[in-house]
């Protein structure tokens, strides 16, 4: 077999180019969300922080469903306690910094949810400003 | 130790097998997990919330003048991040000002009134008992509501304007271009609309949540007045009891839940 060489190299070849993605992997990227301060200070959410990081998009579905359609806007969670079903009343009241919170996780995870084309992004800028 | 065909092929199945079933048995635990993970809640109407079979209002032509038609008309599109374009081609509208003449069109009349002629009629959804729109609409996204709210899912509309035909009011506007341009004060509390969506007045469905009556109710120095028209008893039903009172094109069978005393 006198290719011998020329195909060990040809495989060599092939595996350094499809793995230069991870010779040139740039710097981690820090994706943890950052828990306002407000947010702190209430200290807990609406349902467990466990199932909010994994499925607080099927809570936020309910919810949009439930005030659109229902008209139901109070949610309780298993404490007892009432909160009203409201994205950017609500949810943004604690996490009042959408860009380190909501945006950081989403662009890592490249998730472009169409939420903010309507619900205001910034209900409490003026007080912040 | 020399290896065969056959022992090779076992091997490198065998490796692959194991390999493979790591991250699917780590998922079939990862989904028991998530289900024994069944988080209780419950959803529920606000205590004051108001509550109806069929909600309408009664607008006493009488009463409004220009000022608090327009006061109205303001009070209303600012609340609910209504944007005011330039083009009138793209204006959106929940609730307008309308002459006789052309918000009663099978009411027409050549001998009308000077009274009539000069009287602005506030036109606006009629949230009707057998809404046209609603029929057209094919994804359901306009839809109507236990207490006779015609209420829109903006979230589910895809802007094909199949209502806007349907509704013989022109009560339903369509945004050719981005609202959020034209808004000039963003009312924080209620959401805007996007690009492609259509929009009408939600008879204040935010509002009726919190035990508060319409806005337009609130602002008309007692020219509108809103209630349940299913309840005998209430105001909304003596004042159509003591007074005439008209309808928009009833002849089409829309059932209209607006009323106007002339």
């Amino acid at each position: 077999m006198s290719d011998k060489v020329k195909v060990i190299a040809g495989l060599l070849i092939v595996f350094i180019i499809l793995s230069t993605p991870f010779w040139f992997k740039g710097k981690k990227v820090d994706h943890t969300p950052v828990i306002a301060p407000e947010a702190k200070k209430a200290g807990e959410c609406v349902l467990s922080k466990e199932y909010m990081k994994r499925e607080h998009m099927q809570i936020l579905d309910v919810w949009r469903d439930t005030v659109v359609r229902e008209g139901k806007r109070v949610f309780t969670n298993d404490k007892g306690k009432s909160y009203e079903m409201s994205l950017s009343n609500s949810c943004l009241k604690c996490h009042t910094n959408k860009k380190e919170f909501c945006d950081k996780c989403h662009n890592y995870a490249s998730v472009r949810p169409y939420c903010w084309d309507c619900h205001i992004e910034e209900p409490n800028e003026k007080e912040s400003k | 130790m020399k290896k065969n065909r056959r022992d090779f092929l076992k091997i490198a199945c065998s490796s692959a097998l194991t390999l493979s079933a790591s991250p699917v048995l780590s998922l079939a635990s990862d989904k028991k997990h998530k289900e024994g993970q069944k988080e209780s809640y419950s959803l529920s109407k606000g205590e004051k919330a108001i509550e109806g079979k069929r909600f309408g209002l009664v607008i006493d032509t009488r009463k409004i003048t220009k000022e608090i038609s327009e006061k109205i008309v303001n009070a209303c599109h600012k609340t609910h991040n209504v944007p005011n374009h330039e083009n009138h081609k793209h204006e959106i509208k929940w609730v307008w000002e309308e002459d006789y003449e052309h918000a009663f069109t099978d009411l027409e009349n050549d001998m009308l009134s000077e009274k009539l002629k000069d009287t602005p009629f506030l036109v606006l959804c009629n949230h009707c008992e057998e809404p046209a729109c609603v029929r057209a609409c094919p994804t359901k996204a306009t839809f109507k509501r236990e207490d006779g709210i015609v209420l829109m899912d903006f979230h589910r509309c895809i802007g094909c304007r199949f209502c806007m035909a349907a509704c013989p009011y022109g009560s339903r506007s369509f945004n050719y271009k981005d609202p959020r341009v034209a808004i000039e004060e963003t009312n924080k509390k209620f959401p805007t609309r996007m690009k492609g969506v259509v929009e009408k007045c939600n008879l204040c469905a935010e509002r009726l949540a919190v035990g508060e009556e319409p806005l337009c109710t609130k602002v008309s120095e007692g020219a509108i007045v809103f209630g349940d028209l299913n309840d005998e008893g209430s105001q909304i039903r003596q004042l159509l009891k003591e007074n005439f009172s008209i309808r928009r094109k009833v002849h089409l069978g829309t059932y209209p839940s607006v009323y106007y005393i002339v």
